[in-house]
């Protein structure tokens, strides 16, 4: 029988012969190396090829291990020119991030454990703080509009209400470009986010009706704002 | 309780980046000897081949920053040390006169035609492989040795990946031919 690379008179190898020295040394894909395995077992000739392979496999290690190591000079010289290199600054960032890295690593499970409970406790005790203190603020608050009839609404709030909308921001908005546009309204974020509309309040004076369609038919048209509605 | 492990390649260069000696001499402890061998087989001289290896390793010292980890770090010093290597070859201006020494290097041990005469094909072998020319024995020993994919062979010497394996085909009919000179038939090709 004919090697898969004489196939035909005048050609060069076959891909399988090429790959022949890679299927001994144990470096092809799985594929390439089943192929390679049934030619092998259909192709006498090409299995005569690799045993030759295999030998020169075998002596080429043989060859390279009878070259001995280097002396230990090569390594005291190397260290030596490492030595006389100016010394590495590590970039600052990289070097903070390994910092802090290094400094969660060196805490023990253990020590992990009781510094996360710590904290837990601690973030309990600032909410119950919060909490107390916002209650008592609520109370007096909401009490004038609705107990004390005596008085006009209006003073109890404080005059008139600065101008407040309802808005969504483009999804690709960054933290810059919001806090950007805030200034450039004079506006605040009041209130969580509730299905991604924020509500902004306008300044602290009160505007017409008008004015507000207007502000918000401008902020409409910004480009990171995808939304705005008055709102109260 | 599992046994720790051992670093990383990959994660020797990144302590090495970050200027730690010790992982540098971990490294090198690690690579050396191979990166030696393939040097001395390249110049051919030891002396050069020792000088080669302190270039290498301070070459990662100093670009361990670079490295991307495409490719394996043994990949990446066999390539700078070959680079290294011939670089040290034209120094020398003597490229071309290499070639022609490969076949008149002395040698204090049997000439192919008289390890055949001891019919010992493995001493031939060994000794025709020395008579390669620097191209044919550089892609012998980075498949055979250094164990070097086709993929690894081609960015290390930086040719095609077909030319690898069409490369390593012409110097295995190379050596053949060196095999039969010296009276040594193998059944190939």
């Amino acid at each position: 029988m004919i090697a898969l690379g004489k196939k035909m008179l005048g050609e060069g190898p076959s891909e399988l012969e090429l790959l022949l020295p890679w299927h001994a040394t144990g470096r092809l894909s799985a594929g390439d190396a089943s192929r390679v395995e049934e030619a092998l077992a259909r192709d006498p000739a090409l299995a005569r090829q690799y045993a030759v392979i295999r030998e020169e496999y075998a002596e080429t290690i043989a060859l390279n291990e009878s070259l001995g190591a280097p002396s230990g000079r090569a390594m005291q010289r190397l260290f030596a020119a490492i030595d006389a290199e100016p010394e590495r600054q590590p970039p600052v960032t990289a070097g903070l991030g390994a910092r802090i890295s290094d400094f969660f690593s060196s805490l023990s499970p253990r020590t992990l454990a009781w510094s996360a409970t710590l904290g837990a406790i601690v973030l309990i005790a600032q909410a119950a703080v919060i909490g107390t203190v916002l209650m008592k603020n609520q109370s007096a608050t909401f009490r004038t509009a609705s107990l004390s009839m005596n008085e006009p609404v209006a003073r109890q709030l404080g005059g008139a209400a600065p101008p407040r909308a309802l808005v969504r921001f483009a999804p690709d908005a960054r933290v810059a470009d919001i806090t950007a546009l805030l200034d450039k309204y004079q506006a605040s974020i009041i209130g969580n986010a509730n299905g991604g509309m924020f509500r902004l309040q306008f300044g602290d004076q009160a505007m017409s009706k008008q004015d507000l369609t207007s502000l918000v038919n401008k902020l409409s048209s910004e480009k990171i704002v995808n939304l705005a509605v008055p709102a109260s | 309780m599992s046994a720790p492990q051992a670093a990383s390649d990959e994660v020797l260069i990144a302590r090495i980046a970050q200027g730690d000696r010790l992982a540098m001499q971990v490294l090198y402890g690690r690579h050396h000897v191979r990166v030696f061998r393939f040097g001395l087989r390249l110049v051919r001289d030891e002396q050069v081949a020792e000088d080669l290896i302190s270039e290498v390793f301070l070459d990662v010292w100093r670009q361990a920053g670079k490295f991307e980890g495409r490719s394996a770090v043994s990949t990446w010093l066999l390539a700078i040390t070959r680079f290294k290597a011939l670089s040290a070859l034209r120094r020398r201006k003597d490229l071309e006169l290499e070639d022609e020494a490969a076949h008149a290097i002395e040698d204090t041990s049997d000439d192919p035609e008289v390890a055949a005469t001891k019919k010992d094909t493995s001493e031939a072998l060994r000794k025709c492989l020395g008579g390669l020319s620097a191209e044919h024995r550089e892609i012998v020993d980075l498949v055979y040795y250094h164990e070097k994919s086709v993929e690894e062979v081609a960015e290390i010497v930086g040719i095609p990946e077909n030319t690898v394996k069409t490369r390593l085909f012409y110097a295995r009919k190379k050596l053949a031919e060196l095999l039969r000179a010296a009276g040594v038939e193998r059944g190939w090709p």
